[in-house]
């Protein structure tokens, strides 16, 4: 496929960003504010909540991760609009203000001495004017390198490392060769194979930032595991697959990153990239708070292979998935966006696989609804560092 | 019909990639990186996705995927055979 000429019909933002939905969020900051955003959602058609469990004492590093993670949401290219709650209104305030540096509409309400009932109405009355707001921005064409692609796999299994996992390996390849912003992480995931990832960043400098992540991770680990985490990594789920080592699994992870691009900066979990290439950012391999950085860290589309099968949607970011597991394909088609199980038939060269992946991203990026976007999958989980005080 | 395939020409296990296979079965397998043919008999039956071993292990003999170490044999392991947690085991953690 030749993409250097290939573009996709986004929604420019403010920021010079392009995204590919147009939602108006309504963003809880706490829990305390979940049922004041959705009962939001309910009375505005066409706004979407983001209920999460947390927010509340949280400090330090896990505090700053939070907010973060609710401000590179609502920043996000595929979100128009944003309504805050929160049960405090300065902290209201300074999710809005974070988000409004993009120059996106974005207001904001605190529930204290207003209540409920109040703030739901006055809520509403702001969302309803963003939807409508919303509704008469029109697509642009834009050119591909606009487009942010995100990756990580879920429910993986041999068929991953040998199919669905060089597929997006390839694609990233075709996408790299044209500047476009790209990212990969799952740190942990790479345990058998940091070696190999270290070997392509692109310098020392980025080497050395990559591996004080991997240690940091590593730590994390041996600090709390109980056992040889033969019930975490791999997963059941890997297990059952035939996925018997986390080194094997990470292996296969690392075919993501395919066999051209250099891994040219590292970002903490939901830190915007400054510039295009391939990054890699310190996350979870859980997938659904991997997705959730990715989304937080401005990415508009995502390219997730699975094996086992893997069900997970995010909110705001559509989330492709691909397998070559002809089983999977079988028994859960209606999950499954890219069928590359001719790849391990013979059927299908790496190549092809890797275009037709991209295809259907041109098309999701155009509009046509993911898999996980049609059955309602809209996982927000945010990552946490520690306990609350 | 490919049976198996295999990442790299030296790796120690191929991955099952059709449904259904079974102890005695004659396996035509793919090695990917280099486009070769390989055939072998299974001596278990191993499910869709799992591993098959291309060559006998002792305990503690390093066995190789992609290329790249992926653990130890924790049992003797022999050519044919299911290769899977009950037989190998990571070197991490």
């Amino acid at each position: 496929m030749d993409l250097s000429k290939a573009s996709f019909w986004g929604y420019r933002r403010e920021s010079g960003r392009s995204g590919v939905r147009n939602h108006v969020v309504i963003l809880p900051v706490d829990d305390l504010s979940n049922a004041a955003a959705q009962a939001v959602e309910n009375n505005i058609k066409g706004a979407m909540a983001l209920p999460h469990p947390y927010g509340r004492l949280q400090f330090g590093a896990d505090l700053d991760l939070h907010f973060r993670t609710l401000i590179g949401m609502g920043s996000n290219p595929n979100v128009a609009a944003v309504v805050v709650i929160c049960i405090e209104n300065g902290w209201a305030k300074k999710v809005a203000d974070g988000i409004a540096a993009t120059g996106k509409p974005v207001a904001y309400f605190g529930i204290e001495q207003h209540g409920d009932h109040d703030t739901i109405l006055r809520a509403s009355k702001a969302a309803r004017e963003f939807v409508q707001w919303a509704s008469e921005l029109r697509r642009e064409e834009r050119p591909l390198k606009d487009l942010w692609v995100s990756t990580k796999c879920g429910e993986s299994d041999t068929t991953s490392g040998c199919g669905a996992n060089p597929t997006v390996g390839n694609a990233f390849d075709k996408l790299y060769a044209l500047g476009t912003t790209l990212v990969f992480g799952e740190t942990t995931e790479l345990t058998g194979g940091e070696h190999l990832v270290a070997a392509r960043c692109r310098n020392d400098e980025v080497r050395k930032k990559f591996q004080f992540m991997f240690d940091r991770y590593q730590q994390v680990i041996e600090r709390h595991k109980t056992s040889d985490l033969m019930d975490s990594q791999p997963t059941k789920g890997n297990i059952e697959g035939g996925l018997t080592t986390i080194e094997e699994k990470a292996l296969g992870n690392i075919q993501k990153i395919g066999r051209k691009c250099l891994v040219d900066g590292v970002l903490d979990k939901a830190e915007v990239p400054s510039g295009p290439g391939l990054w890699f950012m310190d996350s979870s391999s859980a997938a659904a708070e991997m997705v959730t950085l990715c989304a937080a860290a401005g990415f508009a589309v995502h390219l997730f292979p699975t094996g086992q099968g893997n069900i997970i949607g995010n909110p705001i970011l559509p989330v492709i998935k691909l397998s070559a597991n002809p089983r999977t394909v079988r028994t859960m088609s209606e999950h499954i966006d890219v069928d590359v199980s001719g790849l391990l038939r013979k059927e299908l060269t790496p190549d092809q696989a890797g275009d037709r992946l991209l295809e259907c991203m041109l098309r999701t990026a155009n509009g046509r609804l993911t898999a996980a976007e049609a059955l309602g999958h809209r996982e927000f989980v945010l990552t946490r560092l520690y306990e609350s005080a | 019909m490919i049976h198996f395939v295999v990442h790299e020409d030296g790796d120690g296990v191929g991955v099952v990639v059709v449904e259904g296979v079974k102890a005695g079965q004659e396996l035509s397998g793919w090695i990917m990186e280099d486009d070769k043919d390989i055939r072998i008999t299974a001596r278990s039956d191993i499910p869709i996705g799992h591993k098959v071993a291309l060559r006998d292990y002792k305990p503690g003999d390093t066995v190789i995927k992609y290329g790249v170490d992926i653990g130890k044999a924790v049992a003797p392991i022999a050519k044919g055979e299911h290769t899977h947690i009950q037989n190998l085991k990571t070197k991490r953690w």
